[in-house]
């Protein structure tokens, strides 16, 4: 009897102060504030949503998801994960958009002892000689994706292409990328400012080149204004267009029809058949009104990860979470995902096409299959 | 680079022009002939592109979007001059340049509050997106050529406005020597009400002519309004005729310095030094421009007289 009362006391407890001992925190880092916010906004949708379907526990626990805004800022970025790590002491840090935020904090968390999970950034040095064994990616290495395009741009036999991409590391890594699997003639690399919202410029330059194919990565706002653009000038006509990270759920809904037919590479696409990625989908359309955008995806992919690690582990314990994370089969809505030595996901690289759907609404559909397993090329450099 | 690719290089530089020349001539007005220091003029470019493209959808009519949206843009100088800005004549400048700082957040958090994060859809009607030749084998989107011409018109209209016409003498006058017009029976209030609306409604139109082509989104002014800050200190703060002047050579020299430059530099140094300098000097190159005005002229190519 006694003892029974004092369950009913402990489960009461837990209930009104989530914040208790055993309770799993999640320190969430993304960009909310400027205009990348709505990538954030998405983010943060998708963590709500995946706590909801958790019944707001992780790994059967009670848990608790502080959301920061980086303001897409490193040292803002720093400061805030120190907060996290310090004062607030989470289990996990999650989250982070931008590759150089990324950087800035991937050492204070990493050896604080807490575990760093990444949702988007996937920089090369974290995947290879830098990795850290309490960092884990449920996204991709920054290459992954565009050598899909390389390949599959190959094999189409495409003779010549085009390359443009922002002036910074994640631009150049992209076309890096792009040309490993890629041999045939690249007509001309150009860089373009980051944050530029005009390229009729850099299009008549491109008509006057006349190239088979164009291979463009322009993130966010930018990958609106490049489209639209080259959808006005008719260029169309001239050469056709592939992009990685441009035409996404998170353009399409300003780009509406302009995009329809674009082909991008991508590990994910709202269309693919689990029951998992299903159930995300239609959910987050029901509550959001439009389609997720990858970045929704990994989010939720994310929240998953940890549910599944701490689950597993039944702890959170950071060494037990890694290797529960680092012996794979996590359930994602890319389906049972697979690790790298380097704890960076194995997965295929999807072709997509932009696309209308039943209800006219703009999204990407799979067309096909580059990579089956793919597993970026910096593991070898990573010793943990 | 072939004659004909450098003819339309000169017309992207052109309509670059003129979209900041409607930016930079409401900024100048305000600016050099009020003597006010008005950095939320971004905000206006961004009410006039969501005002355009909302009511596009709307009425699912671009023209009369467009149409509907210029006096929305008129009203909002109207009304933000009439319950803000007015307070702040007699200010010192640092005040004014806190209290506009503070509009452009103001209005970037308004925009997110009322439309979401995301950036608007904004199209153009089938008449307008396509593009003719403009020299054989030259298309050229349709909607640029109807954006410089509009610039001009616009750029014409003001010149007249401003040198021409009554109004236009008032409005002199009353930089000159507030307190004499006042005397003479102005009424220098409402002259000033009309001149900050007519500003506003200036960058409104740039916003209506950069939503198609660009994203639709909170902030999107702020880098326009930089490079129209360029522009007037060029063109001489106060003067219309230097702005419009500033404004088109700002507009050739960013578009040629993209274009150009990589080309320029990739003929002496390495591809990957080249493509990495290249961008980043050709974003400099309206900066650098400023600089060597400034030292040449230091009130800028047409300085207002008096």
């Amino acid at each position: 009897m006694r003892k029974m009362t004092l369950a009913a006391i402990t489960a009461t407890a837990l209930a009104a102060a989530p914040a208790f001992a055993d309770t799993v925190k999640v320190g969430y880092m993304t960009t909310l504030s400027g205009s990348a916010g709505i990538i954030g906004k998405q983010m943060q949708n998708a963590v709500n949503l995946a706590m909801e379907h958790t019944g707001g526990t992780l790994g059967g626990k009670p848990a608790e998801v502080i959301f920061v805004d980086d303001q897409r800022k490193p040292d803002v970025a720093k400061q805030l994960a120190n907060r996290l790590v310090k004062s607030e002491r989470v289990d996990v840090v999650a989250g982070v958009i931008w590759s150089n935020l990324l950087m800035a904090i991937h050492k204070p968390v990493t050896r604080s002892g807490t575990l760093l999970i990444s949702s988007n950034a996937g920089p090369s040095p974290l995947a290879g000689k830098d990795c850290h064994e309490n960092f884990v990616s449920m996204s991709w290495q920054n290459d992954q994706t565009p050598e899909g395009m390389g390949k599959y741009m190959e094999e189409a036999g495409i003779k010549s292409v085009y390359l443009m991409a922002p002036n910074y590391q994640a631009g150049k890594d992209m076309m890096a990328g792009f040309k490993r699997h890629y041999t045939g003639e690249v007509v001309a690399e150009v860089y373009t400012k980051l944050g530029q919202s005009d390229f009729q410029a850099e299009l008549s330059t491109l008509r006057a080149a006349k190239p088979e194919a164009t291979f463009v990565f322009q993130p966010g706002g930018m990958g609106i204004n490049f489209v639209k653009q080259w959808h006005q000038s008719g260029m169309d006509q001239v050469s056709n267009l592939y992009t990685v990270f441009t035409v996404d759920n998170l353009s399409l809904p300003a780009l509406k029809d302009t995009a329809l037919g674009v082909i991008s590479t991508q590990t994910w696409s709202p269309d693919m058949e689990n029951e998992m990625n299903r159930r995300f989908v239609a959910d987050y359309k029901a509550q959001f009104g439009g389609y997720p955008s990858f970045y929704a995806s990994q989010a939720y992919d994310t929240m998953m990860a940890i549910d599944h690690a701490v689950a597993t582990a039944g702890s959170t314990d950071t060494a037990a979470m890694r290797a529960a994370l680092a012996a794979g089969g996590i359930p994602t809505t890319r389906g049972a995902l697979a690790m790298n030595s380097n704890q960076f996901p194995i997965q295929n690289v999807y072709i997509r096409e932009a696309v209308l759907d039943a209800d006219g609404v703009a999204t990407t559909k799979i067309i096909g299959t580059v990579f089956e397993n793919h597993a970026d090329a910096y593991a070898k450099d990573c010793q943990f | 680079m072939s004659f004909i690719l450098l003819l339309e290089q000169i017309f992207n530089g052109l309509q670059f022009g003129v979209t900041l020349f409607l930016i930079a001539a409401g900024l100048t007005l305000i600016l050099g002939i009020m003597d006010f220091v008005f950095l939320a003029h971004g905000a206006q470019v961004m009410i006039g592109a969501y005002a355009a493209a909302s009511l596009t959808a709307l009425t699912g009519n671009f023209y009369l979007g467009i149409l509907l949206a210029i006096p929305i843009t008129f009203a909002s100088g109207y009304l933000l001059e009439y319950v803000l800005i007015r307070h702040l004549y007699r200010r010192d400048h640092m005040d004014q340049v806190l209290a506009t700082f503070g509009l452009i957040l103001f209005f970037n958090e308004l925009i997110r509050m009322g439309f979401g994060p995301a950036a608007l859809f904004s199209s153009l009607p089938p008449s307008l997106s396509g593009f003719v030749n403009i020299l054989p084998q030259t298309p050229y989107p349709v909607f640029r050529l109807l954006v410089i011409g509009v610039g001009l018109a616009c750029a014409l209209g003001i010149h007249l406005l401003v040198s021409r016409t009554r109004m236009g003498a008032m409005v002199r006058a009353g930089a000159n020597n507030e307190t004499m017009t006042a005397a003479l029976g102005v009424n220098i209030r409402l002259l000033r009400r009309f001149v900050f609306a007519t500003g506003a409604c200036f960058a409104g139109v740039a916003g209506m002519m950069v939503g198609p082509l660009t994203a639709v989104e909170p902030g999107m002014g702020e880098p326009l309004l930089i490079l129209s800050l360029v522009v007037i200190i060029i063109g001489g703060i106060g003067s219309v005729r230097g702005a419009f002047i500033a404004a088109i050579l700002i507009g050739l020299v960013d578009t040629m310095g993209r274009v150009l430059l990589p080309v320029l530099l990739r003929s002496f140094m390495g591809q990957a030094a080249a493509d990495g300098a290249g961008p980043a000097l050709a974003s400099m190159m309206v900066y650098i421009l400023m600089s060597l005005v400034l030292v040449v002229r230091p009130t800028g190519l047409f300085p207002p007289k008096g």
